[in-house]
């Protein structure tokens, strides 16, 4: 009898053990099942084209003939803009919550930060196409194609949609990320050592300066990381306003199309097998992309605080 | 076993969950026949309108239209993701050969490209020339007040803006008639760009659709861009005169695009793959074309086929009175004669459809 | 001399001081803009009709999106159906029993597929399922919600059970309580607070994707009539309204963005709140 009930509770141990491993292996299946295909439907494109195809600087259809190259400009540099506007903005966001605002306030005003992480992508895209891409075009474009037009970067039609637009509208959906764990870097900066910096007569911003950044400076180059692998893989929102031509020009008021703009534009209609397989070999180069990121990105947040749950949202 | 707090968030996943179990249930209890097509957006309000119509007549069929661009069509069909697909512009020899069986194209109306703009002050009627529109889209021509568009609309008033092209970003039939037209007029385009469903612009915001181009265009001061007539009219789009082979000036009309088809109509060949760009006669618009609806000959599944045959009958028939409101221009008789043939071929295991 | 340096610094203090406040409200300017631009549009579009009748053909007024509406929700279900069980159980592999080169192997896939973009699970969906059914489907669309899920409610769940304390596990062992029954009725039920946020953050999270259902569900002018046929969704309507040019169907897309935004914001804020609570108050 007992020993009995004791078979049956190892057998519930086992089989519990069982299928938690299985749903665990799943994760496994899943990724290499992505990977699979990513590779598997690319083949045509990578044996015609060969590594070069990620070098090609053409995307032509008609012709059979896909580089791309443009495309991977388009991808890094709408990130790379969303960066630059987005890490001062979530460093100033983080400066503040942890350390000059007033108690009672840092609660609400960072739920309301990351509120900008719960907006879809589309919505972001809705209101790009009908508010942000009319202001880029009257307001913004103007004002900077005039005050420095001489820069290569800031010539040409402004068209609204482009670039600009695309950086801007990534840069506001990545900051909740860099700045929430922004946040995190700096609230496991060691309270004494800022205290310490204080009592020496140090300002505020000197113990910031001196003390906190240096402090978190791995942390935050994660987070920033981990903002622009968010930006790299971003669809709906730049697909609808930056213009989707594959095209590699220095101004920023200039068209351009992302991977997965592209794929978004092209793959539903692309009919002949080495359009849809250059789609697909885009695509993995994004996966390759992103994936490089994303693992340095982690080494670099675990080293100092751990990634808060729920924060990154990519 | 939760806390009580916690007890409405479980309530609120149940309800998600319960809607999955609710749907097959509800699907049983009103089992219709589901035709899935994709494809072409030059026609897709006159599908849309035709599908609601449709289903005034034929409750128990549900016919689904998405817009997704020709080429979208086109891969469907081949791929069998879809049970018909449209598209504007006819499949190449090399495409059909890839098709597991025959396929038919069957037109539906005839729809006209236009060329669009968004000058302000400046309403339809801006006169363009052939070689000069052609330079516009190769972007030799990048301002409004160049002297090859003022010298041909004299008393306009044409702003210095630079010329912003917008084009098809998705492969399309509606882009595939606009370049077979430019590339039978123009060598330079022939030779540089080509024609296809999609293709490498020498210059140009793409924007994904018909709904997009003409969005993207109201939008832009200084907008150029090619979109079909009904949408031009429907969005109170300005749109352009052509100079037609005869010479004279043509406003894209119902009319002119008929007539378009009229000399092409003659000699119509057997699968009704044509191109009618660039047609001969007075009143003809240059740049017309028709769009297709793709069906396999041979049906896969009795019921469904049977009802297709019933819809594609119904739509070149009493379907085709819904085309002039929605400015497509109907079938000419001796087409619609020609596509009854090839409905009536459509079978299952060899069994006709059409009764 | 010294004074003035003194004076400098503090002027610099405070320059960055108003400095990362004016970050703070830049950063809020968006928010407020798409809040009030998507309520004062979409509250416009809506009525009865919109939750109550199907899309109207391009260019007749009126309709709704009733069909987007109940979509969405069985997308959403079909995703949690598939995505929670199964990364719940992920989840207590890794914080119960995981050990050694496998778990993590499985932390570090989790930690990628968290960074892979979601048109990627959209184009790998396609290659498997629609290519394989030949045809779009409400499945094939549930599926690739699914796999952006997992990886969310995997870790989420390894989280809030390592915060269990290990007495609590003990203390069900030394009452002769299987392990399962452990796990189960001791540790997942006092680290359920936890999980129900983690889990109710990915499901806001997917309920306002579009890009997977692009190529998997597509969209429909109908009421689903399986799931094994292309279901409309929300979030699908929006992108494809918003890029017609016709009025009737950017009010109706904004009515969708409304809609969609209200659904997702008040799931998430529900999340946060429980959270909060969950984590001030009693841990179990």
């Amino acid at each position: 009898m007992r020993k009995k009930s004791y078979k049956a509770w190892l057998e519930g141990d086992i089989a519990f053990r069982g299928f938690t491993y299985l749903a665990a292996l799943s994760l496994v299946g899943v990724v290499l099942a992505i990977l699979w295909v990513l590779v598997e439907k690319s083949q045509l494109t990578f044996t015609k084209f060969g590594p070069g195809f990620a070098l090609g600087s053409r995307w032509d259809p008609v012709h059979g003939v896909f580089g791309a190259l443009p495309l991977v400009y388009g991808t890094v540099v709408s990130s790379l803009i969303a960066l630059a506007i987005a890490l001062p903005l979530s460093l100033g966001i983080a400066i503040y919550l942890t350390q000059l605002a007033p108690h009672w306030l840092r609660g609400p005003v960072s739920f309301l930060v990351e509120l900008l992480a719960a907006i879809p992508s589309v919505v972001y895209g809705l209101w790009g196409v009908f508010v942000l891409v009319p202001w880029v075009r009257s307001s913004v474009e103007p004002v900077l194609g005039s005050a420095l037009g001489f820069l290569p970067l800031f010539r040409g039609a402004p068209y609204g949609f482009g670039m600009l637009a695309a950086g801007i509208i990534l840069a506001i959906m990545i900051t909740p990320t860099i700045s929430a764990v922004s946040r995190e870097v700096l609230l496991a900066v060691p309270r004494s050592q800022q205290e310490a910096m204080l009592a020496l007569g140090a300002t505020r911003w000197e113990t910031i300066r001196m003390v906190v950044l240096p402090y978190g400076r791995s942390g935050i180059l994660g987070a920033a990381i981990l903002g622009l692998g968010r930006a790299l893989g971003e669809t709906m929102a730049v697909t609808m306003v930056i213009g989707n031509r594959p095209q590699i020009s220095p101004s920023l008021f200039e068209l351009a199309q992302t991977i997965a703009s592209i794929i978004a534009n092209e793959f539903s209609e692309a009919f002949n097998d080495l359009h849809l397989s250059a789609l697909v070999a885009a695509g993995f180069i994004l996966f390759v992309i992103t994936l490089l990121l994303h693992v340095m990105a982690r080494l670099l947040v675990w080293r100092v605080a751990r990634v808060p749950q729920g924060v990154t949202r990519e | 076993m939760l806390n009580t707090r916690n007890k409405w968030l479980v309530l609120l996943m149940s309800i998600l969950l319960v809607g999955v179990l609710v749907g097959p249930v509800g699907q049983i209890e009103a089992r219709t026949i589901a035709l899935n097509g994709a494809g072409a957006s030059f026609p897709y309000p006159l599908y849309s309108k035709w599908l609601d119509e449709y289903r005034k007549i034929a409750p128990n069929v549900a016919i689904d239209y998405q817009s997704i661009g020709s080429g979208g069509g086109i891969r469907g069909i081949l791929e069998q993701t879809v049970d018909f697909a449209g598209s504007d512009a006819p499949m190449t020899d090399e495409q059909l050969a890839k098709a597991p069986g025959e396929i038919f194209h069957i037109p539906t109306v005839m729809g006209a490209v236009v060329i669009t703009y968004n000058l302000k002050g400046v309403k339809t009627g801006l006169k363009l020339t052939p070689d000069v529109l052609a330079d516009i889209f190769l972007g030799k021509i990048t301002k409004w007040n160049d002297k090859r568009i003022t010298s041909i609309n004299p008393g306009v008033n044409l702003p210095a803006q630079p010329i912003v092209i917008v084009h098809r970003s998705d492969g399309s039939g509606t882009t595939n008639i606009f370049t077979d037209y430019l590339s039978s007029i123009s060598s330079t385009w022939k030779t540089k760009v080509g024609k296809g469903t999609s293709v490498e612009w020498p210059t140009g915001i793409g924007a994904k659709g018909n709904e997009g181009v003409s969005g993207a265009v109201k939008q832009t001061p200084g907008a150029i861009g090619y979109v079909e007539l009904a949408y031009a009219i429907q969005n109170k789009l300005p749109y352009a005169f052509l100079k037609n082979r005869a010479g004279k000036f043509v406003e894209p009309t119902l009319e002119t695009t008929t007539a378009a088809a009229a000399g092409a109509a003659a000699n119509m060949p057997e699968d009704m793959r044509v191109s009618i760009v660039n047609a001969p006669g007075q009143d003809a618009y240059p740049i017309a074309g028709y769009t297709y609806l793709l069906v396999y000959k041979d049906q896969k599944d009795k019921a469904k086929g049977t009802e297709l045959v019933k819809f594609l009958w119904w739509a070149i028939h009493d379907g085709e009175k819904f085309a002039k409101e929605l400015l497509y221009a109907p079938l000419p008789g001796n087409v619609v004669k020609l596509a009854e043939k090839k409905i009536k071929q459509i079978n299952y295991r060899g069994e006709v459809l059409h009764k | 001399m010294r004074i003035r340096r003194n004076q400098r610094r503090r002027i610099v203090d405070r320059i960055m001081g108003v400095l990362s406040v004016l970050a703070t409200v830049v950063a809020l300017i968006p928010l407020a803009s798409i809040l009030i631009y998507v309520s004062a549009k979409g509250l416009s579009a809506i009525n009865w009709d919109f939750f109550t009748k199907l899309p109207k053909p391009v260019g007749e007024p009126g309709g709704g999106m009733a069909n987007a509406i109940v979509g969405t929700m069985i997308l959403v279900g079909l995703a949690s159906a598939m995505g929670i069980p199964l990364g719940i159980l992920a989840g207590i592999y890794l914080a119960e029993f995981g050990r050694g080169r496998l778990a993590w192997t499985v932390r570090f896939i989790c930690d990628v597929m968290t960074g892979i973009p979601s048109i990627i699970v959209g184009i790998a969906v396609y290659g498997t399922i629609v290519v394989a059914m030949k045809r779009y489907s409400a499945i094939a669309g549930g599926v690739a919600l699914a796999i952006i899920m997992l990886p969310l409610v995997t870790r989420t769940t390894e989280e809030m059970l390592k915060l269990v304390p290990n007495s609590l596990r003990e203390a069900s062992l030394a009452l002769g309580a299987p392990q399962w029954r452990t796990v189960v009725s001791v540790v997942l039920r006092s680290a359920a607070g936890g999980i129900i946020t983690g889990v109710m953050l990915a499901v806001a999270r997917i309920a306002g994707e579009t890009a997977p259902l692009l190529f998997t569900a597509l969209s429909s002018r109908y009421w689903h009539t399986g799931l094994d046929q292309r279901i409309a969704s929300l979030p699908v309507y929006i992108y494809t309204y918003a890029t017609t040019p016709y009025e009737d169907l950017h009010r109706l897309a904004w009515g969708a963005a409304l809609v969609l935004l209200a659904l997702v914001l008040v799931t998430s804020m529900a999340a946060r709140v429980a959270g909060r609570r969950a984590s001030g108050g009693n841990r179990g």
